[in-house]
């Protein structure tokens, strides 16, 4: 339809824009809408994860140094409440062993009395430690000068990790230690147990960057806060630190450390970003394809609208030009109307005169005086041409006068067949002359219509002159064919002249549009078959293939309708 | 004895001249009348005259005009509308306001006789059942 007008890049545009207009109108509100939600939500979900893992750290910080607090208690208490006789007695010890791991399952491995060369004087426990020399560990050092130590984890001379918690004591001014070694997989489990998603956990490292529990994961201690952990120059100020930063694979990763045991250790937890945010990135993930879904239907929607829309644009403009194109038609049938009648009155009125003067001149030759006269006769006869001529004139200016004003002429019920019928009679002779062969095929179940049976003759006629006089020289056949097409008639008539250009084709309705050469035709003859046409409800086209033929195609109601 | 007496209104002097000859010749009495207001004039002087044969397209009064003073002025003169400019619009009209038929020019001459014989008998027709109606009225007066 529209595709192959003149309009068509008109009509094009205008699709564009309409999609144009649709998906700005539809996509900037969302996507701005989406892109606040979404930043809002992507900070507020961070800073909620970030919030949850520093409590999450802070809380096995205090659980962890609570542990150690205790179990530093609990020595305290047996070398207070006991004199270094009495623990020096290995029996007695192992009875306090016992009760403190009933206590304390699994904690207590064993316990030892040192006295102030680092000898073991007493010993309760699995391995066979009595009298062991303590004086170059780590752990008998710092607690000679702090009275007090938890150890770093080492391996020893058992060959386990552990670490040691130690108290010193005087026996008068003679210095002794209690100490008890902590089984490594109780204090493991403390910091073994924070892990969350798939690639939290945690550790903890002393200052020497040594790991102090068994990590869930490999884990590098050159990453994250631990530099400034183990670098004293630049010590960690606070006590829980949080940070983001790229790991060793390149992949950002949250640490969250915070410092225990008087600032000693650093208990380290780590998830990388993608884990700790995966339930926002699912989120992210399932609006992006809902976005994506929603876009491709509203896309689709705009489409579908636009083309629908400008389809009944192009309808709606088709039939407005139609519309114009009848309303020029009619105005020009109008003022052609106007100018028939007044040339009908100004023809009518001299040719009466004319006439009724013949007829005077006859009158007086019926006078006795010219009875006889030898020219009598030619007389007569020239007398009755004026009138028939001037009869003549007044069927020519009648015809003009109704054709062209629409009426004058009675409607009744036509057969179209038999008006066909007439019409090949009385073409027949000039169609013979110019060697053209009239033929017909008339559907004998052709309904009757209501018309004006000589605006009918008139449409008719038209058509057949106009073929005949476009055949005058080659000659051809004209072909009549009527059938009933739902309720209506169509009548067809064509001719294997040579057809009508393309240019002109246009305009052989138009009033005074005529291809006869000066003075042969008035340009009439197709715009009167058109303003009948279309008064009684019709429908007259034409198709042409220059070279081929012409075929008129005529179409009429055939309901009863008044007309 | 002519067989009607008619008045003939055109502005085609002329054609009027012609029709006044042609009919004169066919035993009809012809008052000639160039326009609208000169008929009307004519037949208020004039009553003899049973048939106006008149055209409708005349400068000045129209004919449908003059059809309609005539008719009301004199109900029982007879109108043919006789015309270079028929249509039948206003033939229809003509006929509505009253006329008896109408011809369109150039008519036959004996078509046009027979018409007005027709419109005179009509006339004559009319003039006696009101000569007869006011007689009864007055006999019935009587009684």
């Amino acid at each position: 339809m529209w595709r192959k007008s003149v309009r068509a890049p008109y009509y094009k545009h205008l699709i564009r824009n309409m999609i144009f207009t649709i998906l700005a109108v539809s996509f900037v509100p969302v996507f701005f809408v989406s892109w606040t939600i979404y930043y809002a939500f992507a900070n507020a979900y961070h800073e909620k994860v970030n919030a949850h893992l520093v409590a999450l750290v802070e809380n096995h910080k205090r659980q962890i140094d609570a542990f150690l607090n205790a179990r530093l208690a609990d020595i305290l208490f047996l070398s207070e409440n006991f004199s270094f006789a009495q623990l020096n007695d290995p029996e007695f010890l192992q009875a306090k062993l016992l009760s403190l791991k009933n206590n304390y399952s699994g904690v207590f491995v064993d316990l030892g009395v040192v006295d102030a060369d680092g000898n073991q004087v007493a010993y309760a426990g699995p391995f066979k430690l009595s009298r062991v020399h303590y004086n170059n560990a780590p752990w008998f050092q710092a607690v000679m000068k702090n009275q007090v130590v938890v150890s770093d984890v080492f391996l020893g001379l058992r060959g386990f990790p552990h670490f040691i918690v130690a108290v010193k004591r005087f026996d008068g001014d003679k210095p002794w230690i209690m100490r008890a070694t902590i089984d490594f997989i109780a204090f493991n489990n403390l910091v073994e147990n924070i892990h969350v998603g798939k690639t939290g956990f945690a550790a903890i490292v002393n200052k020497k960057g040594e790991l102090q529990t068994k990590p869930r994961f490999q884990f590098n201690v050159a990453q994250g806060c631990f530099g400034r952990f183990i670098d004293c120059d630049q010590p960690l100020t606070r006590e829980i630190f949080s940070e983001e930063r790229p790991d060793e694979h390149g992949q950002m990763t949250i640490y969250v450390s915070a410092l225990l045991k008087n600032k000693e250790w650093l208990l380290v937890f780590q998830q990388k970003v993608s884990d700790a945010l995966a339930d926002q990135r699912f989120a992210q993930r399932l609006s992006l394809v809902i976005f994506v879904i929603g876009g491709a239907g509203i896309l689709a929607m705009a489409l579908l609208l636009s083309i629908r829309m400008v389809n009944r644009i192009a309808t709606s403009d088709q039939e407005k030009e139609m519309m114009n194109k009848q309303v020029i038609e009619s105005g020009k049938l109008a003022s052609l109307g106007e100018l028939a009648t007044g040339v009908a009155h100004e023809i009518n009125n001299p040719v009466a005169i004319m006439v009724e003067e013949a007829g005077w001149i006859e009158d007086i030759l019926t006078e006795k005086e010219f009875t006889g006269n030898p020219h009598m006769d030619e007389l007569h006869r020239a007398l009755k041409q004026i009138n028939t001529q001037g009869k003549r004139c007044k069927e020519i200016t009648t015809k003009l006068l109704s054709f062209a004003r629409g009426s004058g002429s009675t409607i009744g019920m036509v057969q179209l067949n038999e008006i066909i019928e007439e019409v090949i009679t009385l073409s027949s002779q000039r169609a013979k002359y110019a060697n053209i062969e009239l033929h017909s095929s008339l559907n004998p179940d052709l309904p009757e219509i209501k018309a004006s049976e000589t605006e009918m003759h008139q449409v008719l006629l038209n058509l057949v002159n106009n073929a005949i006089y476009a055949m005058e020289k080659t000659g051809g056949l004209i072909d009549f064919k009527t059938y009933p097409r739902e309720d209506k008639v169509v009548v067809e008539v064509s001719d294997t002249g040579p057809g009508i250009p393309e240019a002109v084709i246009g305009r052989i309705f138009d009033p005074f549009f005529t291809t006869k050469p000066v003075g042969q035709g008035t340009g009439l003859g197709l715009s009167i078959c058109y303003g009948i046409i279309r008064k009684m409800d019709g429908d007259i086209q034409v198709k042409s293939i220059v070279g081929k033929g012409t075929t008129f195609l005529i179409t009429l109601p055939a309901r009863n309708a008044s007309i | 004895m002519t067989i009607a007496n008619i008045m003939l209104v055109d502005d085609e002097v002329p054609f009027v001249e012609a029709m006044t000859r042609r009919l004169t010749k066919r035993d009809l009495e012809i008052h000639a009348a160039y326009s609208g207001e000169e008929a009307l004039q004519k037949l208020a002087k004039t009553s003899s005259v049973e048939v106006v044969i008149l055209d409708i397209k005349m400068p000045g009064m129209d004919g449908i005009e003059a059809l309609k003073q005539i008719k009301s002025r004199f109900p029982l003169v007879e109108v043919i509308m006789l015309t270079g400019h028929a249509t039948v619009e206003t033939g229809i009209e003509g006929m509505k306001q009253g006329a008896f038929d109408y011809l369109m020019k150039p008519c036959d001459i004996n078509d046009l006789v027979a018409k007005v014989e027709q419109a005179a008998r009509k006339k004559r027709q009319h003039e006696e059942k009101i000569i007869q109606a006011r007689v009864k009225e007055i006999t019935s007066r009587r009684e």
